[in-house]
């Protein structure tokens, strides 16, 4: 009697355990939520149809989680089978009753004082493998967890804050390896991606995400500024198991505003990196923004799907670029398909025939300032999008109408400090409204715009008086959520962009919304100002 | 159970009369110790090490000081650090708080150190695995059961004595972050696990099965305390050596490696 309890114990216990299979397969278990953008090709869908167009007017708040801290909350949160894991910025750890929100247990990370990322002392969230967690922290660390308590199983050091290296992205777990990359491209940082050993945190491999001397690439840098040309990394990649790589979109060339001192191209910079997933090495690469000026990161999560290409099936990959153009890329072999705006773009006017991009002469930065569409946060940034391959479109948050004056200076580089070279200079009413907006018609505004891939053509769009950090979330029920920086949350019918529910959160909203289900019932998250919020159908 | 954090009253009041003569200035209770405990393994042991001993020439559960005679003069050193040197401001503690550490250093010097010398660890560790069976209940760096507490880094939670006590008498005071619950639905069998957390209307707790689960107390039928340890004492099941040498690999235990 007593060896067939054990034995049941064992099997449950292993089947509570997250493989990489069931990551792989994470379309399979919509009630979970296993990696920052719900599964290895980030679609950020869910195959969830409890909640409806028709009945999504019946959301009900069912908990918040309010955090202890002031900084912005641009996290999504993980679910496994009734338990919510997320952080509390910058780098804390919890576990939650992902129906009640009630703690299970808490991690506090202790800091290193060195810690200075550029642009928020935050994590974008976690990954987890079998039942271990995984997060990156702003002092360059890496943290294993036991997810049943939140104990430290391994911390590897994996980066020098002082020099301005730190990890603000969800980590990504592709078979045995926790992979990241470093941000910091602000600070004349190296910029790489790190494979690690997910049992031990030992450095399997690491890709360079600027080529040292003697590799290809290299010359694309003048002289020294390769050493610290920053290329950072600082949202979650993507993988592709046919072909075994994993994509990452790499950050902007430092300094950030003057590139006289880095002739070239400036590879791997604003490109997106194609990489095996077992060695590190790079397969392809394609440069959105060859020598970038306008702090161009090509920081976008990779969303990958077999879609109908000019007749035929094709394996692709997705990206709405902060240069403001929309492209579709074959993800096996990195071939460029089609390049388009979906803002108002100036910098270029069109691509050659082996897909890159014709910069204006005109479109550089200067002593005096130039005016550039899009301005310095893109026409989108890293806010995630959604691909939806029930309606077969690409939603955006998307900045309209924006411009910044890029304005150059002479400057040299000191470690650990910031490497601008420079700055944007706003052309219109700030971006970062508070609680009061005054913005004119002729102004910049935000939206989510839904594109059909194989057009690249904008089917709808849902225009919002500010602008967005939000990223979407779609279901295969054609409901459609996001959120803004005047603080609502809300559903649109992801075939027509009709709005057909909101929500006053009186913060702004700044992560991807996610979805789940527990005892039957599906459940809508995401963060606004400081806290995380979760709805369901009323009961 | 001695611990760092005494939840045992009649021991408490035991160790206040042995060292009755130290507390002289001050008056603590088991709370202010306790509390103290716990403010001086987040802010002082990864220096001052669990035994206060680490630092060369700085013993701090001695009950003399170089640089200190009265309470007041241990709180100043707290709160203003020893400027020059390595020991630093603790610049966001209230006075309140840095007395209550104050209380656990008195505390610690009243109690004597362990008798369990001269263990090997590596020892402890195989009678860990072994014939001690602790992993059937308890988890260290990633192997082992979630049913006790985890003790991968108890050698940085506790003193030599207060494992000492934690093998000998584990029936002598349960800490409050490791009491076991059983509850029982109005539907299905009654569940026993460790509490992780409560409120007014519901309770969080791991299963036998190492499941995190969350009950509702207006859907149970019955939920109480245990009151006993579940955590066997060793006082008769391991010889003297043999505990030596598993207080020696606990003492080792400093949490998470760094590869
Ligand atoms: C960063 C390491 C560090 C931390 C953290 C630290 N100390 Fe110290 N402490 C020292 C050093 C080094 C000395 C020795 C100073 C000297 O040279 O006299 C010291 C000295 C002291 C002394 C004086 C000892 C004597 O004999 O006069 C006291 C008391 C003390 N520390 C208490 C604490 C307490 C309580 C805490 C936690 C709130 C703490 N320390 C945290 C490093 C540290
Ligand atoms: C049947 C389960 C069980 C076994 C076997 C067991 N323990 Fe425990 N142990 C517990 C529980 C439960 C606690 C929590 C406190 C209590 O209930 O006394 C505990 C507490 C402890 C503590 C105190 C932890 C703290 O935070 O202060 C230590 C140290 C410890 N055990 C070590 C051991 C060692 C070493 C062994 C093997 C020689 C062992 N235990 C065997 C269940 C067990």
């Amino acid at each position: 009697m007593k060896r067939f309890v054990l034995l049941v114990v064992s099997i449950a216990s292993l089947s509570a355990q997250v493989t990489f299979d069931r990551i792989l397969n994470a379309g399979k278990e919509p009630q979970n939520w296993l990696t920052y953008s719900g599964g290895t090709s980030s679609q950020r869908h869910s195959t969830l149809t409890q909640i409806t167009p028709d009945n999504v007017k019946n959301l009900e708040l069912q908990w918040i989680f309010q955090s202890r801290s002031l900084e912005r909350y641009e996290a999504t949160p993980l679910v496994v089978d009734g338990v919510m894991y997320t952080v509390q910025n910058p780098d804390d750890v919890l576990a939650l009753d992902a129906a009640t929100g009630r703690v299970y247990w808490t991690y506090n990370y202790q800091l290193s004082p060195d810690a200075r990322p550029c642009c928020g002392r935050l994590s974008r969230g976690l990954a987890i493998l079998g039942d271990t967690l995984f997060i990156g922290t702003i002092d360059a660390h890496v943290v294993a967890l036991d997810a049943k308590s939140g104990k430290p199983l391994w911390n590897a050091q994996v980066g020098d804050p002082e020099k301005g290296y730190a990890i603000t992205h969800a980590p990504l777990i592709v078979k045995d390896k926790v992979i990241v990359g470093m941000a910091g491209g602000e600070y004349g940082i190296r910029g790489y991606i790190l494979g690690l050993d997910a049992k031990t945190g030992k450095e399997a491999w690491r890709f360079y995400t600027i080529p040292g001397p003697g590799e290809p690439g290299h010359e694309s840098w003048a002289g020294d500024s390769w050493q610290h040309g920053g290329a950072s990394v600082w949202v979650t990649g993507s993988y592709d198991p046919e072909s075994n790589l994993t994509f990452w979109g790499i950050g902007n060339p430092g300094p950030d505003w003057n590139g006289d001192t880095r002739g070239g191209d400036n590879l791997y910079a604003c490109s997106v990196v194609a990489l095996d997933a077992d060695t590190g090495k790079l397969k392809w690469y394609y440069q959105f923004s060859p020598h970038d000026e306008f702090d161009y990161d090509a920081v976008q999560v990779p969303v990958l799907a077999d879609i109908d290409w000019q007749g035929r099936p094709r394996k692709v990959m997705m990206w709405a670029n902060r240069n403001g153009l929309f492209y579709v890329l074959d993800r096996t072999t990195g071939q460029f398909l089609s390049g388009k705006p979906f803002v108002k773009v100036n910098w270029m006017n069109g691509f050659d025939e082996r897909g890159r991009p014709m910069k204006l002469a005109s479109a550089a930065s200067s002593k005096t300032g130039t005016l550039i569409f899009p301005g310095n946060q893109g026409g989108t940034n890293w806010y995630s999008p959604s691909f939806s391959p029930h309606t077969g479109l690409f939603y955006i948050p998307a900045w309209d109408n924006y411009s910044s004056l890029y304005v150059k200076q002479d400057q040299d580089f000191v470690e650990g400090r910031t490497f601008g070279g420079g700055g944007p200079r706003p052309t219109g009413p700030a971006t970062k409204t508070g609680v009061q907006n005054f913005r004119g018609d002729e102004d910049i505004y935000g939206a989510v715009r839904a594109i059909d891939p194989k057009t690249g053509e904008k089917k709808w769009e849902f225009k919002m008086a500010d602008v967005t950090e939000a990223g979407i979330l779609t279901t295969a029920s054609d409901v459609l959520f996001t959120g803004g920086h005047e603080g609502y949350f809300f559903a649109l019918d992801a075939r027509n962009g009709k709005l057909l529910w909101k929500s006053s959160l009186g913060g702004e909203v700044r992560s991807g919304p996610m979805t789940f289900m527990v005892n039957g019932r599906q459940y809508v998250a995401v963060d606004a100002g400081n806290s995380l919020f979760v709805w369901a159908l009323r009961q | 159970m001695m611990t760092a954090f005494p939840m045992n009253r009649s021991i408490v009041c035991v160790l206040l009369l042995a060292s009755g003569a130290l507390l002289a200035q001050h008056e603590y209770t088991a709370t202010d110790i306790e509390n103290g405990g716990r403010q001086y393994v987040n802010n002082c042991v990864y220096c001052h090490g669990p035994e206060g001993d680490q630092i060369a020439g700085v013993s701090l559960f001695q009950g003399r000081f170089k640089r200190a005679v009265s309470d007041d003069d241990i709180v100043q050193i707290i709160r203003n650090g020893v400027p020059g040197t390595g020991m630093p401001a603790q610049t966001g503690m209230n006075e309140a708080n840095a007395r209550t550490i104050v209380a656990y250093l008195r505390s610690a010097a009243a109690v004597p150190a362990s008798t369990l010398t001269g263990g090997n660890a590596a020892r402890g560790k195989s009678l860990f695995e072994g014939k001690g069976a602790c992993a059937t209940c308890h988890r260290v760096q990633g192997s082992g059961s979630r049913m006790g507490p985890d003790l991968s880094d108890i050698g940085m939670q506790r003193r030599a004595v207060e494992l000492e006590k934690s093998l000998l008498d584990p029936g002598a005071g349960v800490l409050p972050q490791h009491r076991f619950v059983q509850v029982t639905p109005k539907s299905g069998p009654a569940v026993t696990g460790r509490l992780l957390n409560q409120d007014t209307f519901t309770l969080q707790l791991i299963d036998s099965q190492e499941r995190l689960r969350t009950f509702v107390i207006a859907d149970l039928r019955d939920y109480s305390v245990l009151k006993d340890s579940r955590m066997p004492s060793y006082k008769d099941k391991l010889s003297r050596q043999e505990l030596a040498d598993m207080v020696s690999y606990l003492v080792s235990l400093k949490g998470p490696n760094k590869p």
